[in-house]
């Protein structure tokens, strides 16, 4: 491997690992200096391996390093308390000896403790995507900023925010028991489900990142499932949406860079294995009587696996659309609808359900709009295009809305 | 945004004499309820999709604990189901309820009722 590309790709892998089992073992209110170890760490790493050359486990010697310095703080920390608030309430001779562990199980461990601890009620859920991007993930501020679309500023002072109020509400970093799992266990997939699609349809160019953020979103859910208080019906669902979705991530941008219209992919380029993933974890959803919106949207994906328009397609999706609004709200779901309700009852009655939704100033509304007055009324659609044009953010998308203005005739 | 409950009514006599529902027919009266409903939902209107009341094992239990058979011996049409939709005002519910599916069977109703708040006097 190039060494160069070393000590970044360690960083990926391991920067989050290793601040999350050192938080866990400091508890929330440290996860600043759990940061600063694991980055001190790399740092060690980046001088003595290029003095002395990369030891022959690269990923040891950053643990070893980590615990060290893990140990050295607790001891700190156990004299600061020791000298300063005198009584010394912490159960500091236990603190001091217990190890710091970072084998794999207690990394998985940890890591799922941790995503209770982010995703908590009390911080908003873009608090909770960019915390779980940074602590759980690994990826850099810098990395965050550009593909949430926004600054590392921004970044850095969501993730501060964040921090201090997990520490003011003393949040625990542990999976909550049976009473509670149910609720908190959602507040995770709705977390989750946003990291995977800030990866999918992030405006982002760049296509590499985008893939990471949809490959970390499935290897979390993932834990979820491998853990069995967590392993619940909804979970496979989401899991099979997140598969089935991802299965045409690479049709969906062309050699260009160039978004391409689900109409118009290459079936060629979908990735089969993938499908079928999504299919094995579905049939797992499937199991109990549950229906949540994870196995709805999953259901809808199925069906967008199938490139032929056979067995009432739409007639089916519109079907799962309606039950999925129908159980809960999302303006992404009611203009998915709107589309829907076009391929099955033509232009003219979905322009009415589409303009029923009120959405203007929404960039998919205009866009929808645009699209389905085409040929009914091109003015219109020029109109909603043009609009639709002035609120998109990326390159891609602005070229899909100028090949659609240039074919109205 | 004030909410309101679409009681749906429909004729006992037409009900009655109504032949074998095919399932083509059945599949066809629920795709035109998941439309309609879909589309209140698809505008973030629909509060509660509530439920639809059976005829089967129904009874009507009058003062001096009088029990009769159904909800249907001394009226001539009765109440299947109902959902809760938010709307700015009853005439906008009204226009919400036009599109329901019970007014394509015979006798079919819709009555929109407010619901009462806590703090309505009236």
């Amino acid at each position: 491997m190039d060494e160069r590309q070393l000590i970044p790709d360690l960083y990926r892998k391991e920067y989050g690992k290793m601040v999350t089992v050192l938080c866990s073992r400091f508890g929330i209110a440290y996860m600043d200096i759990a940061e600063d170890i694991v980055s001190d760490t790399f740092l060690s790493a980046a001088e003595t391996w290029g003095l002395k050359g990369v030891p022959s486990s690269p990923v040891s010697w950053l643990y070893a390093v980590a615990r060290n310095n893990a140990l050295n703080c607790l001891k700190h920390d156990r004299i600061f308390q020791r000298q300063v608030k005198k009584d010394l309430t912490m159960d500091g001779e236990k603190c001091f000896e217990m190890d710091i562990d970072l084998s794999p199980k207690n990394i998985i461990d940890s890591q799922l403790q941790m995503m209770f601890a982010i995703c908590h009620p009390s911080i908003s859920v873009e608090a909770q995507v960019s915390l779980a991007l940074r602590v759980l993930c690994g990826f850099s501020i810098d990395e965050i900023a550009q593909a949430l679309l926004t600054t590392k500023s921004n970044i850095n002072k969501r993730l501060f925010r964040a921090k201090e109020k997990l520490r003011l509400e003393e949040v625990m970093i542990a999976v909550p028991d049976s009473r509670e799992i149910g609720v908190r266990l959602d507040t995770v997939l709705i977390c989750l489900y946003l990291l995977f699609n800030e990866g999918y349809y992030s405006a982002s160019p760049d296509k590499v990142l985008r893939r990471d953020f949809c490959l970390e979103a499935m290897r979390l859910t993932y834990l979820l499932i491998g853990n069995a208080s967590t392993s619940m019906p909804r979970v496979h669902a989401l899991m099979a949406l997140m598969c089935f979705q991802a299965s045409r991530f690479d049709a969906r941008v062309n050699d260009k860079g160039e978004l391409v219209l689900y109409e118009d992919q290459d079936i060629r380029r979908w990735d089969e294995e993938l499908i079928q993933r999504g299919n094995d974890f579905f049939i797992r959803a499937i199991h109990d009587d549950e229906v949540s919106k994870y196995h709805l949207e999953a259901a809808i994906a199925w069906w967008h696996t199938h490139p032929v328009e056979e067995g009432e397609k739409w007639e089916n999706i519109l079907r799962l659309y309606n039950q999925r609004l129908i159980l809960e709200y999302s303006p992404v779901a009611a203009l998915n609808r709107a589309y829907a309700f076009y391929r099955v009852y033509g232009r003219e009655r979905a322009i009415v359900e589409a303009k029923a939704l009120q959405l203007s100033g929404n960039l998919f509304y205009h866009s929808l709009l645009g699209e389905l007055y085409i040929d009914v009324d091109n003015e219109q659609a020029r109109q909603h295009f043009t609009q639709a044009l002035e609120l998109a953010g990326s390159p891609a998308e602005r070229a899909v809305l100028e090949k659609k203005i240039e074919g109205l005739k | 945004m004030k909410e309101f409950a679409l009681i749906f009514r429909i004729d006992g006599n037409a009900v009655a004499s109504a032949g074998e529902v095919t399932p083509a027919q059945m599949q066809e009266r629920m795709t035109y309820w998941t439309n309609w409903m879909g589309g209140i939902a698809a505008r973030d209107r629909l509060s509660s999709s509530g439920h639809r009341l059976g005829i089967r094992e129904s009874k009507t239990i009058a003062s001096g604990n009088v029990v009769t058979d159904g909800p249907y011996t001394e009226v001539k049409e009765f109440i299947n189901g109902y959902v809760i939709i938010k709307a700015q005002s009853v005439d906008e519910a009204v226009e919400m309820a036009k599109g329901c599916p019970i007014l394509f069977a015979e006798g079919g109703k819709v009555e929109v009722r407010p619901l009462v708040a806590p703090d309505d006097n009236n």
